[in-house]
């Protein structure tokens, strides 16, 4: 330690050193490494060369776009509905938990505890042609004599949005927390109406949540290709399908990784967009 | 006529109340249903390819757990990866957090936001960069490139926890040790280490978690090893056996029993006056 104590200016970067070049080495190398890769040209048979070609892009957005915008449109669907489903259940539990509280919370992240891949099996399961779920919509002529829920787009959202649910409900939840009471009690003797209490008051304040929740379950959700590929048809494949299978069946580098960076740019601009709707200061604070 | 308001009002507040926990009943029902599907199936006594229907009851997939081929070095695999990952990316992490909370040096912006991007990239990103760098790098995939991929994102999880735990710490307990005579290291083994040891534990567990719980990343990575998870891929397209949620079933009260422990411990240790 006497050396440390004669340079500790040097101290930090020791602590930092193992973790940072780590991450340096298998994160930002390898998306070097991804960005050289979309830029090469050839095919599987001849090997690949790095030849500045652009037009892997342009093809990837002509050729693909559909899977783009479907990755987008359900990535979108599932958050807004787990937002819309678990807001609720967030304010109760902040504002009525009280000692069940942790309890509660543990139900909240039980998904979590088992494999992703098995609840979605799970959900293969109620949803399947003469599962429970689709009989009683037969019954009730919700869904029509031939119609199905396995291998829809309706599966796949609705995999989508319970899978990620608990990524928006536990920030909801720790933002509503951290609400003081008396603030929703003021609020409620000036607007004497509770319900204008709660859009002026409780929902401003938890906007923080809100956020956080939204781009915790977009961003994971709009890479995702599980549950399309467990739950939907071909013709609900999002761009992680394809993605998956230029690299590991097709083995087209060039193509699916200018897709991957085609899909992470798509997502920044949505997540901008989202920034630029609510307010930056919520993204940044 | 004020009465009759006030009446009202709390008729509309005890109606509001309850259409709350009603509803936030029928969520937690519809959270954990398809876990007790899980759990239900691992008793399922299936007669074709399919545990999709029930069929009947039986122990025995409880007893032969182990009867499918190949589960039992999947299993093996996932936890072994997941023991070293989940240490050695939470020993990563810890340094990591101690440096970003208790130092102000140079670069400490660009350290967070390194922190920060793994955890917010698709992971069918992370699994195809890393997949290109082993392609390019001529690696052979395998054991270690799992190993690699787990603890690159684990390590950020790492962090983020014990940073949360670092931040609300008081620094004058140190401070006092080392009046006392102690010097840095011992400062640390003494007061810092005891103090973090739940956040340190909380990211163990995090990390043991996210680890064996990986598909994607795993799936570029493993060349023709399988984990369980790969395992569970490979068997949905030919028919998934009911071992599997036997295993799955396992994991899950294996998890929430920690979980359960870990808060039982923390609450005892607060109220003793510890944390």
């Amino acid at each position: 330690m006497g050396f440390l104590h004669r340079h500790r200016g040097l101290t930090p970067y020791l602590l930092l050193a193992p973790g940072v070049v780590w991450l340096g080495l298998f994160f930002l190398v390898p998306l070097g490494f991804l960005a050289y890769q979309s830029l090469e040209s050839g095919s599987i048979d001849f090997g690949y060369a790095f030849s500045w070609s652009w037009g892997n892009y342009w093809n990837a957005i002509r050729n693909y776009r559909g899977h783009f915008e479907r990755s987008l449109e359900y990535a979108g669907i599932a958050t807004v509905l787990a937002l819309v489903v678990s807001y609720p259940v967030a304010y109760w539990i902040a504002f009525r938990g009280g000692r069940w509280k942790n309890l509660l919370l543990l139900f909240i992240v039980a998904p979590f505890f088992v494999t992703y891949l098995i609840r979605t099996l799970a959900w293969q399961t109620i949803l399947a042609d003469h599962g429970l779920v689709v009989r009683t919509l037969h019954h009730l002529h919700v869904l029509g004599s031939t119609g199905r829920l396995l291998n829809t787009a309706t599966a796949v959202v609705a995999g989508i949005t319970y899978n990620f649910l608990p990524f928006m409900a536990l920030p909801l939840y720790v933002s509503l927390e951290q609400i003081d009471g008396r603030l929703i009690e003021a609020a409620e003797d000036l607007y004497a109406s509770r319900w204008k209490a709660f859009l002026r008051v409780t929902l401003p304040l938890s906007l923080p949540g809100v956020v956080a929740g939204t781009l915790l379950t977009f961003i994971p959700a709009a890479g995702d290709f599980i549950n399309a590929q467990l739950l939907g048809s071909p013709t609900n494949h999002m761009i992680g399908n394809v993605i998956q299978s230029k690299f590991l069946e097709l083995t087209d580098y060039p193509a699916a990784a200018s897709m991957s960076f085609v899909l992470m740019a798509a997502i920044i601009v949505a997540v901008l967009a989202y920034a630029r709707a609510v307010g930056t200061e919520q993204l940044t604070g | 006529m004020s009465g009759v308001m006030d009446l009202g009002g709390r008729a509309w507040a005890l109606a509001r109340r309850n259409v709350l926990a009603a509803y936030s009943v029928l969520f937690f029902a519809y959270l954990l249903l398809p876990i007790a599907i899980v759990i239900a199936f691992s008793f399922n006594n299936p007669t074709g390819r399919f545990n999709y229907v029930w069929q009947g009851f039986t122990w025995n997939n409880w007893r032969y757990w182990d009867g499918v081929p190949g589960l039992r070095g999947a299993i093996e695999l996932s936890l072994e990866i997941a023991v070293i990952a989940s240490l050695v990316a939470t020993a990563l992490g810890t340094l990591v957090a101690l440096a970003l909370v208790r130092y102000g040096f140079r670069g400490r912006g660009a350290t967070n936001l390194l922190i920060f991007l793994p955890l917010s990239t698709p992971e069918i990103v992370l699994g195809a960069s890393l997949l290109t760098l082993f392609l390019n790098a001529n690696v052979a995939f395998g054991f270690w490139t799992i190993l690699i991929a787990h603890i690159m994102f684990c390590i950020s999880f790492a962090v983020v926890t014990v940073k949360a735990r670092l931040v609300g710490f008081d620094r004058h307990l140190e401070e006092a040790a080392m009046d006392l005579g102690a010097n840095e290291w011992a400062t640390f083994q003494k007061v810092t280490l005891p103090l973090i040891a739940p956040a340190i534990l909380a990211a163990l567990l995090l990390c043991f978690a996210i680890s064996i719980d990986d598909f994607v990343v795993t799936y570029f990575n493993s060349g023709t090893r399988i984990t369980f998870p790969l395992f569970v891929w490979g068997s949905a397209r030919i028919g998934a056996p009911p071992q599997i949620n036997v295993i799955g079933t396992a994991i899950f009260v294996v998890a929430v029993g920690l979980m359960v422990t870990n808060v039982l411990v923390q609450n005892r240790r607060g109220k003793r006056g510890l944390v």
